[in-house]
């Protein structure tokens, strides 16, 4: 059987490292997503420029560059912040930014802006007729998104987060770069140690192929289930 | 306002001749790293996809898994593997591959060339099998042998119907080339790194790269949507 040399407890622990990164990642970009999404198709001018901003900037920067601005200048805006707040109202504010932090906050940005776009498209594709008979039969304005729109928009969302969720899941390794010990880090760390790279990269890659193998599954039968009221022709 | 650009200007210990020309030849670094990549990993694909259609699952089968592999996994890993792999190769050292590989930029390029090789694989394959059926078949109609089919027919329609998902790729591709500076390579996240490294000065040196990154993809979005008016100038309304 495969000898991790004594580092198998170490790389689960990476192995849960990297997941809990990736659900936070995918919470926050899933919520800044929904706000995108709003924002861009509101009738209010500068909230929808913001929102485009957002979306175009993040979409076109690499993730490790954002990732580095995020930890390596964050801390030192972090620490401005708490001297102005106490010099000003004697507030005293510290906040320490770890790897982690940096990792979910950039991914969660990241595909903040991705998810925008999916729940745009997804928004866009709810007839519009379901809203304005909805809005004949008295519903109101959140009772229409939570009872009519929300739960057709997710359906034509839910593609569009599933490839989303598997490019997160891979973005994930670029935080080992900036010193998150997860998997990829304690691979690597391991694989300097030993002087055998393909030891414990390879069965690294498997653990994150196995976790984009069973994603897929996951996403198939939430399909299934989100279209199970919908008739299909063909 | 001004006050303060101009003194930001004058008290510029960042922003001096010397890091400029590192960004530049980060620059160059990128580009041509990116570049190679995708030519080189382009050519691969084609004839990969063409064969990954074919019904023999002993011919598409292996492609298959290729292409499952390299993108289902990190492409960090992928580049782990093959930078660190390779010394690791029994009696490399002894023999002439071992000075093209012992740059960084090497390892680097065949990781970037393997991995979009295996995503470009994809989409023209779904181009290809996105072919109507009346297409093929009028060409067989017209006594089209398979090669003068695939060259006259599918192939060009492919390319249209591909270039938007490939735009995306190369988009991708550049932004994934920034973990070069990872295994050591000095490209334009390499520069941003040591400049940050030297100055500690983490918002000049990474919102600077982001910019350049923010203008090479204004870049490339341009030339495809050029490159797509192009491709599908014939659906275009007539009076438009």
């Amino acid at each position: 059987m495969l000898d991790l040399k004594g580092y198998g407890p170490e790389l689960l622990s990476g192995a849960i490292v990297t997941m809990e990164l990736a659900f936070l990642s995918l919470a926050v970009s899933l919520i800044l997503g929904l706000v995108g999404a709003s924002a861009k198709l509101s009738d209010n001018r500068p909230l929808r420029a913001i929102a485009t901003t957002y979306t175009t900037c993040i979409r076109g920067v690499p993730d490790i560059v954002m990732m580095m601005l995020f930890y390596y200048g964050g801390q030192l805006a972090v620490n401005s912040l708490s001297d102005v707040l106490w010099e000003a109202y004697e507030i005293d504010f510290f906040f320490q930014f770890d790897p982690f932090i940096s990792g979910v906050v950039t991914i969660g940005l990241i595909f903040g802006a991705y998810m925008t776009e999916t729940f745009r498209g997804a928004f866009l594709a709810v007839d519009t007729g379901q809203i304005e008979a909805a809005r004949a039969y008295g519903f109101s304005r959140w009772h229409t998104f939570r009872r009519i729109i929300f739960p057709q928009m997710l359906r034509h969302a839910l593609p569009g987060i599933g490839n989303n969720w598997q490019v997160l899941l891979k973005t994930t390794a670029l935080v080992s770069i900036i010193g998150l010990t997860d998997m990829v880090r304690v691979a690597e760390e391991a694989a300097k140690a030993e002087r055998m790279p393909f030891h414990f990269f390879i069965p690294v890659a498997f653990v994150y192929l196995s976790l984009t193998a069973v994603s897929e599954l996951f996403i198939k039968w939430l399909d299934i289930r989100a279209n199970v009221g919908v008739v299909q022709r063909s | 306002m001004p006050d303060f650009i101009s003194q930001w200007l004058n008290q510029n210990d960042i922003f001096t001749v010397m890091t400029l020309l590192e960004y530049w030849n980060g620059l160059v670094t990128t580009v041509q790293l990116v570049f190679l990549s995708l030519l080189i990993g382009l050519v691969i694909a084609l004839p990969l996809a063409i064969l990954r259609t074919v019904r023999n699952p002993f011919v598409s089968g292996p492609i298959w898994v290729y292409t499952y592999l390299f993108r289902g996994t990190p492409l960090l890993i992928q580049l782990y593997i093959i930078y660190y792999g390779i010394a690791q190769i029994p009696g490399i050292q002894e023999t002439f591959w071992w000075n093209i590989f012992r740059e960084p930029f090497y390892p680097a390029l065949l990781a970037f060339t393997l991995n979009t090789a295996a995503y470009t694989t994809e989409i023209i394959r779904g181009a290809i099998i996105a072919t109507p059926m009346g297409e093929i078949e009028a060409a067989k109609a017209y006594g089209m042998s398979w090669m003068l089919r695939m060259r006259r027919i599918i192939l060009p329609n492919a390319a249209r119907r591909a270039v938007q998902a490939y735009s995306n790729e190369v988009i991708f591709m550049l932004h994934a080339s920034a973990i070069a500076s990872v295994v050591t390579m000095v490209d334009l996240t390499g520069a941003a790194r040591n400049i940050y490294a030297r100055t500690y000065a983490p918002f000049d040196a990474f919102i600077f790269v982001a910019l350049i990154y923010l203008m090479l993809t204004f870049i490339l979005v341009f030339v495809f949507r050029k490159l797509e008016n192009h491709l599908l100038r014939h659906q275009r309304p007539m009076n438009s």
